[in-house]
C-alpha cells in the first residue's frame, strides 16, 4: 500500500473515535436535562403514572452504561425518539428538512467562494493597494456582523424600502407549489421539473438569505486566500520559477495558487462550523423551514428531543464535512503521510 | 523577578508607544474604553429606566427625548443599549478567561510532555471541534438549564480547544530552543521553563486569538439570547433586543433593531481591531 | 558579455529608503567565473536579483546601466526580460529544498521550463527533462521524474535545480549561496558538477557567497562586497596574495584555513600573544559505551552507537561530523538534557549519566557542565535583556543576592567583552556577536569546569567568528575550563583544539591529536571530509607564510 493511501485510511479511521466522542458528549446532553427527563418526554399532560410508564419505556430507570447502549442501539436504527411538538419521529422530521437546510448553505458556501477566492488573490497580488485596502476593511468589517443583525437589515432595505425581494418567509412563496420532491433543493427540482416560474420564485425567496450567510462567510475565506497567497508569493520556489522566465500565468495559477490552496481547503472546515451555526439563526430570520429553526423552535418548547437530534444529526454531517475536506486535502498535496507525526 | 519590574517600569511609556505608533490600535482603544466606562457606570448615566414601560410613547422614531428611539412598549431603546453593555461584555470576558486560562494549561502539558497526554487531550478537542461551535452551545444551554452562567460556560468550552491548540503549537515549537535549553541549564524544572519561559513568548500570538474570541463570544452570546436561550426578557440584551426589534422591521420601524445591532457589532469590532494593538502590547521585540 | 556600470538598488520600507547597492560596477567576460564574496548584508544577492529584475516588492534599480550581449536589462520589456530568464540567464539558489514547488514533481517542473522556452514540445518534453536529470548525473531519473521535492534529499534537490537553471542551455549562470545547509562533502559535489557542467558548455558564471574558500577555489575573479559597495576587484589568486583594501585583509585573514593560528584571524594589531592552557593528566569526564537508541516510526533509530573517549583536564577537544552523525546527541547526553539508552559518563569519577536529565536540573554538579548553543539569537530568552539572562543561572543556581549578582554579572561582561551599557538591551536589540558574547557569559557564569561549545560560531560572519573563537581561547586559559567544541568544519575545530574525535553514523571513526588528524588522517571518511573543504585555502596559507 502506498504511504498516501496508509494516510488516507488512517484519516477515515481516525474518524472512529471522533464519532464515538460525539455520541458520548450527546449522550450525556439529553441525560443531563434539566429536572426529570421523564416528565419531559412523557408531555404536558402527564401524571405521576404516565411518567413512570415514560420512564420504563424510555429505559430511565436502567443503569447508565445500560442506558448508553440503549441510545446507542435507537439510534443505529434511526430512533431518535419522538418530537413533542410535531408528535413525529425527529429522525423524520430531520430528514424532512435538512434538504432546506443544505440548499441554503451550500449556495452561501458557492456565493462567498466565488467572491472571496479572487478578491483574497487580487489583494494578495496588488499589494498594498486600494484592492487590498478594501479587502481588509471587508474582512475585518465581515468577522463582526452579527448574521441575524445582517439578515434583519437585508429585510428592511430589499423588502421594506426597495420591494425588490418577496416577504421573508420560507423557500416559496404560497402563491406556488413546491417542485415535486426528487432531491429536496428546490432549486434543482423545479428545473427537472422544467418548471422556470418556480425555479425563480426560489431563487428569489433564497436570494436574501443566502447572501446573509455569503457575507459572513466571506471573511475568513478572503482572509486566509490573502495571507496564503502572499506567503506563496513571497517562497523562494516562486523566485526560482520566476528566475527561470515562467510566465505570469504560470506562476501565479500553477505555483502561487496551487500552493495557496492547500491552507484555503484547511480553513473550510472552520467555515464549514461557524456557517452550519449561523444557518441556525439566519433560518429564524427567515423562517427558512430546515432543521435550524426546528431546533429553534423545539428549544421554544423544551421539545428536548428534538433539539438533542438535531445536536447530533448536525454533528455527524460536519464530521462527514471534515472528512470530505481532508480528503481532498490529500489529494492535492503529496506530502500527505509524511508530514503527520 | 526583575524581569517583571523593568516591565513595569517601562510598562506605561511602551503602553503609550503602541498606541501611537498605529492609529488603529489607538481607535480601538478608544473605542474600548467608551465600552468599559459604558460598562461601569452605564446604569447611572443613562437618562431613562431600561425596564420602565410606557404605553403611551410606544414605538417612537429618534426624537431629542428618545434619541434611539423606544420600543413596542415605550422603553427607551438608547437607555437598554447602554445598560446591556455590562451583560455582554461580562459574558464575553469572564468566557474567554476561562478558556484563556484552562486551555493554555492544557495546550501547555499537550505541547510541552506529548506522549499520550498529547493523544488524550487532541482527541477531545477533535470531539468538542467535531460539533458545528454555535450549536453545541446550544445543546449545552438546553442541557445545562437556562441561564446566564451556563451561557458563560457553554462559550468558554467552545472556545478552549482554540486556546489549546494554539498554545500546544506554540509551546511544542519552542520546547526545544535554545533558550528553553539553556533555562534548563541555568537550574529550572520542567514547570518553571514552561510557565516562565515558553508561555510568555507565546502570548503575543494567543493576545490576537484573545481579541478574535472576545468578538466571537460576543456574537455567540447574542445569538443564543437572539434565538431565546439564556438571557431572559425583558433584561436588556443586544441579541434579545434584535431579536425584538425583527417583529418590527417588516413595519418599517427600523430603530428598535438597528441600534442594539449596530452596537453590538461595533463592540466585535472594537475587540477584533483591538488584536494587533495586544499583541505588540506583550511583545518585547516591539521595544526601541 | 554581462556589464553593470553604477548600479544602485532601493528599498522603500515603512521607515524610509535603504540603500542595498551603491552604484558598484563589474564585468563578465565569456567564458569566465566571477566571485561576489562578502558578510550577510553586504547586498551581494540583492545585486542579483536585480540584474534578473526579480527584486522582492519594494525593491527597485534607482541608477545605473545593466548591459547583456548588447541590450539593456534595465530598460528591458518584463516580455523580453522573461525571454532572458530561463534561456539566457539562469540561477539556483541557497536551500535547495525551498527553491522548488514542493507539490510539484520535480520532472514536470523541468518540463515547465523546457516548454515556457519552447524548447520542447508536449510529445517530447518528458523525454528532454530525462535527459536533464541526466545531465546533472542523477542516477535513475526516470524514476527521479516521478519525485517530489520532499522525497529528496538536500544535495539532490540542488542537482534539480542545477537542471532546472541549466534546462535551456543559458549562457550565464547566478549561483546564490548554492552550497549553503549542505554536508561539505555534498557541498564539493555540488560545486565539482556545476564547475564541469559550466566548462563543458563553455559558459559565463557568478559564484556568490560569504566564503572566501568556495570563492577561491571555485572563480577566476573576484569581488569583494561591503556595505553595498564593491572594495575590490581582481583575479582571484591576487587578492588573497595581495589584498589592497584594509577590508579585504581582514577578511582574507579572518577565514580559518590549515596551518594558521587562532591568532591569526584577527587583524595585525589585535593580536596579542596567545595565553598558554595546560592540560592535566586525569580524564575530567570519561564516556563508556554511550548509546543512545529512538523509537523511529520504521524500527528503532541508532543515533549513537556505544563510543568511548575521555576529556582530560583542560583540554579541549573537538567533535566533527556531518549532519545526522550523532555529535549534536552525544553532545546533549553530555551535557545532561538527554538520557542516554545506554553506557556511562564519569564527571570526575562519579556517573552523571545514571542521574536522570529531570533531576539533574537541581543537581550540585549543574553549574559545572554548561553549554554554550549554536544559534545565539535563539538561546536567548526575547523576553530577557541581557542582565536576565546572565542573572538566571546566578539566581537559580549560585544562590546569590542581589547586590552579589549585579558585580558577578558586571565582572562576566567584562570578562567576555561586552559594553556594560548593553546588558539592559533585548535581544532583538544587540548584533550577532553580542549575542554570542551574552551566551558566553551566561554560559561560564557559575566558573564551570567543563564547556560543551555546540556549533558557537556557525551562525556568524567569519570575521565575528575569528573574535568569539580567540574570546573562547582566552577563556579557556584565564578559567582552565575544559572544552568540548562541536562542529562541523574541520578547519575550525583545529584552530582551538589539541584533539579531534570524528563520527559517522553514531560512532567514532577517529580518534586523535589534532596535529595527526589534520595531517595523516587514519580513516578515509576523515580523509574524505578534509579534501572536501576547500583546497585553495593550501594556496592561500602559503601566500601568507611566504609573506
Amino acid at each position: 500500500m502506498s504511504s498516501q493511501a496508509k494516510a488516507i485510511s488512517l484519516r477515515i479511521a481516525q474518524t472512529i473515535p471522533v464519532l464515538l466522542g460525539v455520541v458520548i458528549i450527546s449522550f450525556v446532553l439529553t441525560r443531563a436535562l434539566p429536572g426529570d427527563p421523564a416528565a419531559y418526554f412523557a408531555g404536558v399532560m402527564a401524571d405521576a403514572n404516565s411518567i413512570e410508564a415514560t420512564r420504563e419505556a424510555l429505559g430511565l430507570d436502567k443503569p447508565m452504561i445500560q442506558q448508553f447502549f440503549l441510545y446507542v442501539g435507537d439510534m443505529l436504527q434511526g430512533d431518535l425518539g419522538r418530537s413533542i411538538s410535531t408528535g413525529r419521529p425527529v429522525a423524520t422530521d430531520l430528514a424532512e428538512r435538512l434538504p432546506a437546510s443544505l440548499e441554503l448553505t451550500l449556495t452561501a458556501l458557492v456565493l462567498s467562494c466565488l467572491i472571496a477566492v479572487p478578491l483574497g488573490i487580487w489583494a494578495a497580488v496588488r499589494q498594498g493597494s486600494w484592492v487590498d485596502h478594501l479587502c481588509r476593511v471587508l474582512v475585518t468589517a465581515g468577522v463582526s456582523l452579527p448574521t441575524f443583525f445582517t439578515g434583519v437589515l437585508l429585510i428592511y432595505v430589499f423588502y421594506y424600502l426597495l420591494g425588490w425581494a418577496p416577504s421573508p418567509l420560507g423557500r416559496l412563496d404560497f402563491l406556488y407549489l413546491s417542485p415535486p420532491r426528487v432531491t429536496g433543493f428546490y432549486l434543482i427540482d423545479s428545473l427537472l421539473a422544467r418548471d422556470m416560474e418556480v425555479f425563480f420564485a426560489s431563487l428569489r425567496q433564497l436570494a436574501l438569505p443566502g447572501i446573509t450567510l455569503g457575507l459572513f462567510t466571506l471573511a475568513p475565506i478572503a482572509r486566509m486566500t490573502r495571507a496564503a497567497m502572499l506567503t506563496a508569493l513571497s517562497s523562494d520556489y516562486l523566485r526560482t520559477a520566476r528566475a527561470a522566465g515562467l510566465g505570469p500565468r504560470k506562476v501565479l495559477y500553477g505555483y502561487a495558487f496551487r500552493n495557496a490552496l492547500l491552507p484555503v481547503v484547511t480553513t473550510l472546515g472552520m467555515v464549514f462550523s461557524f456557517v452550519l451555526g449561523a444557518n441556525v439563526l439566519v433560518e429564524k430570520v427567515f423562517a427558512w423551514p430546515g432543521i435550524g429553526s426546528y431546533a429553534v423552535e423545539a428549544l421554544v418548547a423544551s421539545d428536548y428531543a428534538a433539539v438533542q437530534g438535531f445536536v447530533l444529526a448536525m454533528a455527524l454531517l460536519f464530521v462527514f464535512l471534515n472528512l470530505l475536506i481532508d480528503l481532498s486535502y490529500a489529494l492535492i498535496d503529496p506530502r500527505i503521510g509524511f508530514t503527520e507525526k | 523577578m526583575s524581569q517583571s519590574i523593568d516591565i513595569r517600569t517601562g510598562g506605561w511609556s511602551h503602553f503609550v508607544y503602541v498606541l501611537r505608533d498605529n492609529p488603529v490600535t489607538l481607535v480601538s482603544f478608544g473605542l474600548f474604553a467608551v465600552f468599559a466606562i459604558s460598562a461601569v457606570f452605564g446604569p447611572a448615566l443613562v437618562p431613562y429606566d431600561p425596564l420602565a414601560t410606557n404605553a403611551t410613547s410606544a414605538l417612537q422614531p429618534p426624537s431629542w427625548d428618545h434619541w434611539f428611539g423606544t420600543d413596542n412598549l415605550g422603553r427607551d431603546v438608547f437607555s437598554r443599549v447602554i445598560v446591556a453593555t455590562r451583560l455582554d461584555l461580562t459574558i464575553s470576558i469572564l468566557a474567554v478567561a476561562i478558556s484563556f486560562f484552562i486551555g493554555t494549561v492544557l495546550g501547555a502539558i499537550a505541547g510541552y510532555w506529548g506522549g499520550w497526554w498529547d493523544i488524550v487531550l487532541n482527541r477531545l478537542f477533535d470531539t468538542i471541534m467535531a460539533f458545528p461551535l454555535f450549536v453545541l452551545a446550544m445543546g449545552i444551554v438546553a442541557a445545562l438549564g437556562n441561564s446566564v452562567e451556563n451561557i458563560i460556560y457553554a462559550t468558554a468550552i467552545i472556545n478552549i480547544p482554540f486556546y489549546a491548540r494554539l498554545v500546544r503549537a506554540e509551546v511544542n515549537v519552542r520546547r526545544d530552543a535554545g533558550f528553553a535549553r539553556a533555562a534548563r541549564l541555568a537550574g529550572n524544572s520542567h514547570p518553571r521553563v514552561v510557565a516562565f519561559h515558553i508561555i510568555p513568548n507565546a502570548l503575543p500570538p494567543m493576545m490576537v486569538q484573545v481579541s478574535l474570541n472576545l468578538g466571537w463570544a460576543i456574537l455567540n452570546a447574542a445569538g443564543l439570547s437572539f434565538i431565546g436561550l439564556g438571557v431572559r426578557p425583558p433584561t436588556p440584551e443586544w441579541g434579545i433586543m434584535v431579536a425584538e426589534g425583527a417583529n418590527f422591521i417588516v413595519s418599517g420601524q427600523w430603530w428598535v433593531a438597528l441600534f442594539p445591532g449596530l452596537w453590538l457589532m461595533l463592540a466585535v469590532f472594537t475587540f477584533n481591531l483591538m488584536g494587533d494593538g495586544l499583541r505588540d502590547l506583550v511583545d518585547p521585540r516591539r521595544r526601541t | 558579455m554581462l556589464s553593470i556600470k553604477n548600479l544602485a538598488v532601493d528599498f522603500r520600507t515603512r521607515r524610509g529608503t535603504v540603500e542595498a547597492v551603491r552604484g558598484i560596477s563589474f564585468d563578465v567576460a565569456a567564458g569566465e567565473t566571477l566571485g561576489i564574496v562578502g558578510e550577510s548584508g553586504s547586498g551581494k544577492s540583492v545585486t542579483s536579483y536585480a540584474l534578473m529584475r526579480i527584486l522582492d516588492a519594494g525593491g527597485r534599480i534607482s541608477a545605473g546601466d545593466v548591459v547583456y550581449g548588447g541590450m539593456d536589462l534595465r530598460r528591458a520589456h518584463e516580455r523580453d526580460m522573461r525571454d532572458i530568464r530561463g534561456r539566457e540567464i539562469s540561477m539556483i539558489f541557497q536551500n535547495p529544498r525551498a527553491a522548488l514547488n514542493p507539490i510539484r514533481k520535480v520532472g514536470r517542473q523541468i518540463e515547465d521550463v523546457l516548454r515556457q522556452h519552447g524548447r520542447a514540445t508536449r510529445q517530447d518534453a518528458r523525454e528532454k527533462a530525462i535527459r536533464a536529470l541526466e545531465d546533472v548525473r542523477i542516477a535513475d531519473a526516470e524514476a527521479r521524474y516521478e519525485a517530489y521535492p520532499f522525497e529528496l534529499s538536500g544535495g539532490m534537490c540542488q542537482r534539480i535545480v542545477i537542471a532546472v537553471a541549466l534546462a535551456c542551455d543559458p549562457r550565464l549562470l547566478i549561483a546564490d549561496e548554492p552550497t549553503t545547509g549542505l554536508d561539505i562533502t555534498t557541498q564539493k559535489a555540488v560545486m565539482d558538477l556545476s564547475r564541469d557542467l559550466i566548462r563543458a558548455r563553455g559558459m559565463s558564471s557568478i559564484l556568490i557567497t560569504h566564503d572566501l574558500g568556495l570563492a577561491a577555489e571555485y572563480c577566476d575573479r573576484l569581488a569583494v562586497m561591503k556595505d553595498g559597495e564593491i572594495v575590490e576587484t581582481g583575479l582571484a589568486a591576487e587578492v588573497f596574495a595581495n589584498p589592497c583594501h584594509s577590508y579585504t585583509v581582514q577578511l582574507v585573514a579572518a577565514t580559518p584555513r590549515p596551518g594558521v593560528h587562532v591568532r591569526d584571524l584577527l587583524p595585525a594589531r589585535a593580536r596579542s600573544p596567545l595565553p598558554p592552557h595546560e592540560v592535566g593528566q586525569g580524564a575530567l569526564v570519561a564516556v563508556r559505551g554511550l548509546t543512545k537508541t529512538y523509537a523511529g516510526k520504521s524500527g528503532p533509530v541508532h543515533a549513537v552507537r556505544g563510543i568511548d573517549f575521555d576529556l582530560l583536564e583542560g583540554q579541549s577537544v573537538g567533535l566533527a561530523g556531518e549532519s545526522g552523525c550523532g555529535k549534536s546527541t552525544t553532545s546533549e547526553m553530555l551535557v545532561r538534557l538527554l538520557d542516554p539508552t545506554a553506557g556511562t559518563i564519569l564527571f570526575e569519577g562519579e556517573d552523571i549519566g545514571g542521574v536522570p536529565a529531570d533531576a539533574f536540573t537541581r543537581d550540585k554538579r549543574r553549574g559545572a557542565i554548561q553549554m554554550v548553543f549554536q544559534d545565539a539569537t535563539d538561546s536567548l530568552n526575547p523576553r530577557h535583556t541581557a542582565r536576565n539572562a546572565i542573572a538566571e543561572p546566578l539566581r537559580r543556581l549560585g544562590g546569590m543576592k542581589a547586590a552579589e549578582r549585579d558585580s558577578r554579572i558586571v565582572e562576566l561582561a567584562d570578562l567576555t567583552g561586552l559594553p556594560g551599557r548593553l546588558l539592559d538591551r533585548f535581544p532583538h536589540q544587540l548584533s550577532g556577536g553580542q549575542k554570542a558574547r551574552v551566551g558566553i557569559a551566561r554560559a561560564i557564569a557559575l566558573d564551570p569546569k567543563f564547556l560543551i561549545l555546540d556549533e558557537p560560531t556557525a551562525a556568524l560572519d567569519v570575521s565575528i567568528q575569528a573574535v568569539v573563537l580567540n574570546l573562547l581561547a582566552d577563556l579557556r586559559a584565564r578559567l582552565g575550563m575544559t572544552y568540548l567544541f562541536v562542529s562541523h568544519d574541520l578547519n575550525v575545530v583545529r584552530l582551538l583544539c589539541d584533539h579531534v574525535i570524528v563520527m559517522k553514523a553514531g560512532e567514532i571513526v577517529e580518534n586523535g591529536p589534532v596535529s595527526r588528524v589534520m595531517t595523516a588522517p587514519s580513516h578515509p571518511y576523515t580523509r574524505a571530509l578534509l579534501s572536501a573543504a576547500p583546497t585553495s585555502c593550501d594556496s592561500l596559507s602559503r601566500t601568507e607564510a611566504a609573506e
